[in-house]
């Protein structure tokens, strides 16, 4: 449809104003106000273009939750950038060389919806007339990301796993708290009264953001949905009742340790059901043979490995908010 | 006929962006980013059905329950930015 | 009766829209914060109503319009909540409003 492509057309302009205007200002709430933005407008061009999977990741994590962390960083640090140093000709002139060098690179490959690109004729007919045969689940997305590409998958948990320790490494995991109260998250008793109205609301809606986050979770074989999109919104529910209630007691109500084994617990759920697959006969990672009947056995091998995808998002999640609410502003 | 409610829902998206862009105070930009948010919810929604698949719906509902969730959080830092610097403060 | 229908949901996604691109145009052209969230409310609460309205008619009675309500519900409850809480929140900031700021320009030239 040729509307669709002016839409993109529209929105792509507004990103790359968005884009500009982020790097240029020189207060950084703006700058985060703006990259919320971005990430909506992102989100809605990979909507346009049927990648509904990738558009609910990028909605629920970049304009979110990344929204929470950069607001979390922002209090401990001040809210001003630093005048520039002195122009510099030559990182310009290496941006300048670079996407030029990109741009030819694109001349060479394949123009839009071209039946004929290697994708379209050889990898694509593959999984869309193998999955009813192999898999028998509606969302083909789901069943290349869990079972074709599992290898990949589970460098991604990982990769997610590795950021959570990294951030737990570089700010602490146990801060020292002074009685004041912390940078971001207030314990709750001040200004309460001025804040009923969204408390009531908030609270009235965390069970939802819950049960949606495990719809999310479990429908990814049928619709867009799947482990990191339900961490993400399951994370951002705990968030929801981090902001409303006081971070201490969202840390009651998830205690550190749990935290820590929902983190590692994920990421080591999915290896077992690879190593699982090895001790029932088959190759590391092939759900086949986990069950007497090989559909079944990959269905029931993607349902426990995105149930591990979703765990650990929502530990790492939850982990990095914690990390950077708990901390006390420096001087 | 779906496209005609597109067209504007986009074009008040860009208002919204114009705001967030010029807005002299933060919480003009904040009003902006709050609106840009409702309106991708309801953008989605009806691409949803211009594409002709509803199942596509779970964005726009996924999206309507975390856009509360990061208005809070500005809200937040800015009730706790006002009890750090007692100067108050626009920008 | 098909038709009855297309007619009634392009009607109200119409009217919907329109209030969408008013507000809008609201949020531009008010002079202060408050204003803007008076503007910003109607994008909110009148346009989202009409649109999905329009397009529950079209889906008939099925999963995608429960789906279609939740949206609904879950937008007409945050949306107000959202405005409440900005308003408090630039309020106790101590944002004047277009009659106090003007009182203190009065001020200013007066003394």
């Amino acid at each position: 449809m040729f509307m669709t492509e002016i839409f993109s057309a529209f929105l792509l302009t507004l990103l790359v104003v968005t884009a500009l205007a982020a790097v240029k200002t020189r207060n950084l709430f703006v700058s985060v106000m703006l990259t919320g933005i971005y990430s909506l407008l992102i989100a809605i061009n990979f909507f346009l273009l049927d990648a509904a999977d990738v558009a609910l990741t990028e909605a629920a994590v970049g304009a979110g939750v990344a929204t929470v962390f950069f607001l979390g960083a922002l209090a401990l640090t001040a809210e001003k950038e630093r005048t520039p140093s002195a122009y510099r000709p030559v990182a310009i002139g290496i941006f300048i060389a670079v996407t030029l060098v990109l741009g030819y690179a694109t001349l060479g490959m394949p123009s839009y919806g071209d039946p004929d690109a290697p994708v379209h004729v050889h990898v694509a007919p593959f999984y869309l007339e193998k999955t009813p045969e192999f898999i028998d689940i509606p969302n083909i997305v789901t069943a290349v990301l869990g079972s074709y590409r599992g290898y990949d998958t589970l460098g991604e948990v990982f990769v997610v796993f590795t950021a959570g320790i990294g951030v737990m490494f570089i700010l602490g995991v146990r801060p020292s708290r002074k009685p004041g109260g912390t940078a971001m998250i207030a314990s709750g008793e001040n200004g309460l009264r001025h804040y009923l109205i969204p408390r009531v609301v908030g609270r009235l809606f965390i069970p939802f953001i819950l049960l949606f986050g495990l719809y999310v979770q479990f429908h990814g074989e049928y619709s867009p949905g799947g482990g990191f999109q339900a961490g993400a919104i399951i994370a951002s529910s705990i968030i929801l009742y981090a902001l409303l209630e006081g971070e201490e007691r969202a840390l009651r109500l998830i205690p550190r340790r749990v935290l820590n084994g929902l983190t590692a617990g994920g990421a080591l759920l999915y290896g077992a059901v690879g190593v699982a697959g090895m001790l029932a006969g088959g190759n590391f990672l092939d759900y086949s043979v986990l069950a007497s009947d090989p559909v079944k056995g990959q269905q029931m091998g993607l349902l426990i490995i995105e149930a591990g995808v979703g765990i650990t998002v929502t530990g790492v999640l939850l982990t990095i908010f914690h990390a950077f609410a708990a901390r006390e502003r420096f001087g | 006929m779906y496209y005609v409610v597109s067209i504007a829902v986009i074009v008040t998206m860009g208002l919204a962006l114009v705001r967030a862009l010029l807005g002299p105070t933060l919480y003009d930009r904040v009003l902006a980013v709050n609106m840009f948010g409702t309106k991708t919810v309801l953008l989605t929604a009806v691409i949803a059905f211009l594409y002709d698949r509803p199942d596509f719906l779970d964005l726009a509902l996924a999206y309507a329950l975390i856009n509360f969730t990061g208005v809070l959080a500005v809200l937040e830092f800015f009730r706790n930015r006002a009890s750090r610097q007692p100067a108050g403060g626009e920008g | 009766m098909e038709l009855a229908l297309d007619i009634a949901s392009w009607i109200l996604m119409s009217a919907g829209g329109a209030f969408v691109f008013i507000g809008g145009l609201g949020v531009l052209r008010m002079p202060d914060l408050f204003t803007r969230m008076h503007a910003a409310s109607v994008t909110d609460s009148m346009g989202p109503p009409l649109i999905l309205a329009g397009i529950m008619l079209q889906s008939g009675l099925s999963l995608a319009t429960f789906k279609l309500v939740a949206i609904l519900v879950f937008l007409m409850l945050t949306s107000p909540t959202a405005s409440n809480a900005l308003a408090s929140a630039a309020l106790l900031a101590g944002t004047k409003t277009l009659d106090e700021a003007g009182d203190d320009a009065e001020a200013e030239d007066a003394s």
